[in-house]
């Protein structure tokens, strides 16, 4: 059973799980963004392996809208965004790269434990990439976690959404939600860049959320 | 206006879709903000026409959208308070642009943004796609975070920010759950848009591979359970409800959070034929009880008068979601009936505290003091708010829990201690917080009030006569949802 489709398919989702370690421990924004450029781009490969690998044509759309969408419009709009703030350098963690590392290595194998033993009914295949999956969604959230940046808060949501993006097309023949997720990461995105980043931008001459913080609930409390 | 000439065309279920798709178009276009309000009170008031005739023909199916008896009962309470609302949502406006916090510019958008809102929120109550249904709650979500944001301030901003991320989350972690519901039932459904179907599903369900079913749930209950404000997944909800404008917290604790649960209970249901899977109602309860507690607790530690009532809309979630936990043909009712209540109750009182706050010129509950005196009417509306929220007699509020009480003493008396214990304790905060509020020496401005009583009044009215007296039709059908839900 292990043809080498399934070694690709197998490469491909591991590279991106790699990309999301390797997006933990950046201390610059700027390769903070080079790093979620190339994982979408090992998404893009890795649907669009599934489309040959599934028979499944229409997958090469979402396949081609990562690569474009997410690969290179997004983080080139990002860069720019960081140059004209100025904000290439800084980069604040909340844990140190060491702990953050164990921690994402205990949410891989938290992942292969929820996910392999479950459901003998899907194929070993499926339940791999489901694994790789929830693994790159887990380190998303725990990249959300670990910035206080503003747009690095926004990179580790969509490397979040890459990994939803990977479960939905190695689950077989799920029908419209791919186009759904598609449409809702370009939309998400949008918001994003729109509203955020130059709302904090003119209120506080950062996007540092820790600078938000000041606020802490209670309203007249604060004079 | 374009609805009004296009309503006979279609049918209801065309309807409640539709118009709001129309409005939204229309009012990004509308300069005016005066006409804006007018248009939006015609279209919610359109849409919730369409919503109530779905009453009279509640069958419907397709691999895309169902409707039957739990969620036609919803879409019409839905599209009630929407609509309602979107009146009082009028007046509210009036003022914040005189005061200049909000310019026309933005109004545009928000009543563009609260129609998208009213016609997800309807999308994902009809949906019998789970992957439409999910979509309907994301799009909810998002338009709710751009008008929290509405104000600009940088407490608004980061209410937005925090509801962003957190709600977010939630829904990344529903969506894996959607896949994985997704991924059981292809494998006896088949590929395609019928292993999507919820009703087809729940009738086989049975057949299911229940670890991964199980494993499922528990990533949509962590994703739509933050929606619902389920306590410890309800960081963004007291921040989203004090910062935007009094409309959307209304809204958002009526209308987004039933909603919200409507689609963990739909889940449930497929999970209640398969009985292997994980014990849903135990899990239920639990988080139930934990969230009336805890947010009982909390209520006393409030300043802000929409963060108390905030708090207050978690606690009384958590009494709903304790309900369905618990199941059987009571339980089911009173957690029916409270949905109901609730979703009244709360917007009324966000009526009353918005108009409140506009004439206090503060949110703040120390500043706001003998109300009874300056403004006796809003005075009385905000007290018969507290007194039906309390859980005092003879409002609807008090049934349904009087329900819920009951039936649980009977089953799990020690579970009805701790439901007992933290309805006491959150009555005594709400008590205790809101007694200056209303009476004593008045504070601040003793300006005029323009507002509109009558969606005030008219949810306490309705409020009022639930728990006076519910007609036989309207216990027949919560008696027909309560079975469907097991």
């Amino acid at each position: 059973m292990h043809t080498i489709g399934f070694d690709i398919a197998h490469l491909l989702a591991g590279s991106m799980l790699v990309l999301s370690f390797v997006l933990l421990y950046q201390d610059r924004i700027t390769a903070v963004l080079n790093v979620f450029a190339l994982q979408a781009i090992a998404l893009s490969l890795s649907v669009a392996w599934q489309a040959v690998f599934q028979d499944a044509p229409h997958l090469l759309v979402t396949a081609g809208v990562a690569f474009v969408v997410k690969g290179i419009i997004i983080p080139t709009a990002l860069h720019r965004i960081v140059r004209r703030l100025g904000i290439h350098r800084e980069i604040e963690q909340v844990l140190s790269a060491g702990p953050t590392m164990l921690t994402g290595l205990g949410l891989v194998a938290l992942s292969i434990l929820l996910v392999m033993p479950a459901g003998e009914s899907v194929s070993v295949l499926v339940r791999e990439d489901l694994a790789f999956a929830l693994a790159v969604i887990l380190l998303g959230l725990l990249m959300m976690i670990t910035r206080r940046n503003a747009v690095t808060q926004i990179v580790g949501f969509m490397s979040l959404e890459n990994g939803l993006v990977l479960a939905a097309t190695g689950a077989k023949g799920m029908p419209l939600v791919v186009e759904f997720s598609v449409a809702f990461s370009i939309l998400i995105a949008f918001i994003v860049f729109g509203v955020f980043v130059f709302r904090i931008r003119e209120r506080f001459d950062t996007v540092d959320v820790s600078a938000l913080d000041q606020f802490r609930g209670e309203r007249g409390d604060r004079a | 206006m374009i609805g009004s000439v296009l309503t006979p065309l279609l049918t209801p279920l065309h309807g409640i879709l539709l118009i709001p798709a129309i409005a939204v178009v229309v009012l990004v276009f509308v300069p005016s903000y005066r006409i804006g309000a007018m248009l939006n009170m015609l279209a919610a008031g359109l849409t919730f026409m369409a919503g109530a005739s779905l009453l009279f023909d509640p069958r419907y199916r397709t691999d895309i959208l169902i409707v039957d008896d739990f969620n036609v009962y919803l879409v019409t309470l839905t599209t009630f308070v929407a609509f309602t609302t979107s009146i009082f949502s009028a007046s509210y406006i009036g003022h914040e642009i005189e005061i200049g916090r909000l310019t026309p510019t933005f109004l545009r958008f928000y009543h563009a943004l609260y129609q998208a809102m009213l016609g997800a929120m309807n999308v994902a109550l009809i949906a019998n796609n789970v992957g439409l249904l999910w979509v309907g709650v994301e799009v909810a979500t998002l338009s709710t975070v751009m008008m929290v944001g509405i104000y600009r301030t940088p407490e608004a901003v980061e209410a937005a920010w925090k509801y962003f991320i957190l709600g977010s989350v939630g829904i990344a972690l529903a969506f894996f759950g959607t896949i994985l519901v997704y991924l059981v039932a292809q494998d006896v459904l088949g590929e395609g848009l019928s292993a999507m179907a919820w009703d087809r599903m729940a009738q086989n369900a049975a057949k299911f591979d229940a670890k991964l079913l199980s494993l499922a749930f528990v990533f949509l209950l962590v994703g739509y359970g933050t929606k619902v404000g389920l306590a410890p997944f309800h960081a963004w909800l007291p921040d989203a409800h004090a910062e935007g404008p009094t409309p959307i917290s209304a809204v958002l604790s009526g209308l987004l959070l039933n909603v919200a649960l409507y689609a963990l209970l739909r889940f449930k249901m497929i999970l209640a034929a398969n009985p292997e899977t994980l014990n849903v109602g135990l899990v239920l309860i639990v988080l139930g009880l934990v969230s009336l507690v805890f947010a009982a607790f909390m209520l006393y530690r409030r300043r802000d008068i929409k963060r108390l009532f905030a708090y207050s809309s978690i606690e009384h979630m958590g009494i709903m979601t304790f309900a369905f936990g618990m199941g059987g043909p009571l339980a089911n009712f009173a957690g029916l009936l409270h949905m109901t209540m609730h979703s009244l109750t709360k917007s009324a009182i966000f009526f009353a505290v918005g108009h409140i706050a506009q004439v206090k010129g503060t949110q703040r509950i120390a500043d706001i003091r003998g109300l009874s005196v300056s403004h006796p009417v809003l005075a009385i509306g905000l007290a018969f708010g507290v007194i039906a929220i309390a859980g005092l007699p003879p409002f609807g509020v008090f049934t349904s829990e009087f329900m819920l009480v009951s039936s649980t003493f009977a089953r799990q008396p020690l579970l009805a201690v701790v439901l007992v214990f933290g309805l006491i304790v959150a009555f005594g905060a709400l008590v205790l917080r809101l007694q200056n509020v209303l009476f004593g020496e008045a504070s601040g401005p003793a300006g005029e009030v323009k507002a509109t009583y009558v969606p005030l009044f008219l949810h306490l009215a309705l409020v009022l006569l639930a728990g006076l007296w519910l007609p036989e039709p309207v216990v027949r059908w919560f008696r027909a949802v309560a079975a469907q839900l097991g």
